[in-house]
């Protein structure tokens, strides 16, 4: 038994190692959200202006299941995952709606023109004031919040379809419950 | 004379960090808030750049964060309530410097009771190794005291 002491340092150190080759697998840009299953921040937000369709406020969220999706006519990502939404608008009655990062309306406009609205609500959120009570760092960020109006889940980047099967199993799931 | 000379083109060189990512237009009238506006800062990650701080960034959302932090000040909040503000919205994750709690005694105190446990293991190493030693180096038999003897003679003689 004494025998077998010298093993306890390659022992500890081994764990240590897989401890911490596992952490190397593990993207440092995804920070776990301090909002998920809890209410979402108090606001409400006007309507980009000159687009014909309603802001985006706490009433919006309550009494459905919705995702809330971050974006911005800049954003790169953003127009990687629009095709996603757009086809999801189409296919789902899933409510998508719209949180328009620090935009400028013409741009935003032009942007949903050019490309498809999927929203039914978007809230104009110039200061990116709102964006920052959400805990939002970088656009795009895709929420799901549940009908009393509590996040649920949060994705950072640009959603995938492996990303919006997640998401989609965790509705059906949330719509089941309430 | 020369050494002070350098030391202080060195310090000069340093200013323009100390300086941090803060504009002129966002630092409050206040010489006591805007000083504690830039400890709150020093402490907050900036979520995007994520190794600094948002008093040293330059990330859009870092001067939303600082403004954000010196509004809090201004109505009034303590240094806690505006980091308690924040940590609300982005997790303990924005703290560059987390919070010592039940789950973070590891992080905070791990290291030294690595080398706590170190040092009683070196300790007890070489307590345990030095009487052996002594016992062995004591050991000699009445033969090799003999011999012993006999090449020292030898020696002297020499």
């Amino acid at each position: 038994m004494k025998r077998l002491l010298f093993l306890v340092p390659l022992a500890a150190f081994l764990v240590l190692a897989g401890y911490l080759g596992f952490g190397l697998t593990r993207d440092p840009q995804k920070v776990p959200s301090a909002l998920i299953d809890r209410p979402a921040p108090a606001f409400d937000l006007p309507a980009v202006p000159g687009l014909a369709l309603a802001g985006l406020s706490n009433e919006t969220l309550k009494g459905q299941v919705s995702i809330v999706n971050v974006f911005a006519s800049w954003c790169q990502p953003c127009r990687v995952e629009h095709p996603i939404f757009m086809r999801l608008a189409r296919e789902s009655d899933v409510p998508i709606l719209g949180l328009n990062y620090k935009d400028k309306a013409e741009d935003a406009r032009k942007w949903l023109g050019d490309l498809g609205n999927p929203y039914r609500a978007i809230g104009y959120d110039i200061e990116g004031r709102v964006a920052i009570d959400w805990g939002v760092y970088g656009v795009p960020e895709t929420f799901v919040v549940d009908r009393s109006g509590t996040i649920r889940f949060k994705h950072v980047g640009p959603v995938t379809p492996a990303v919006l099967d997640d998401m989609l199993k965790l509705i059906a799931q949330l719509k089941r419950a309430a | 004379m020369r050494g002070r000379r350098f030391a202080f083109a060195f310090l000069c060189a340093l200013l323009p960090a100390a300086a941090g990512a803060v504009l002129p237009s966002e630092r409050l009238a206040d010489p006591a808030l805007e000083a504690r506006a830039r400890v709150i800062s020093q402490d907050l990650r900036c979520q995007v750049c994520q190794n600094q701080s948002i008093d040293d960034s330059n990330a859009s959302l870092a001067a939303d964060l600082r403004r954000l932090v010196r509004e809090r000040l201004t109505a009034g909040d303590s240094n806690e309530a505006v980091l308690a503000y924040v940590t609300q919205r982005y997790g303990d994750y924005v703290l560059l410097r987390p919070p010592l709690r039940t789950d973070t005694i590891l992080l905070w105190y791990g290291p030294f009771g690595l080398l706590a446990a170190g040092l009683i293991g070196a300790a007890v190493y070489i307590r345990r190794r030095n009487p052996k030693m002594a016992a062995s180096v004591a050991a000699l038999s009445a033969e090799e005291e003999q011999r012993l003897a006999k090449l020292l003679a030898l020696e002297e003689r020499k």
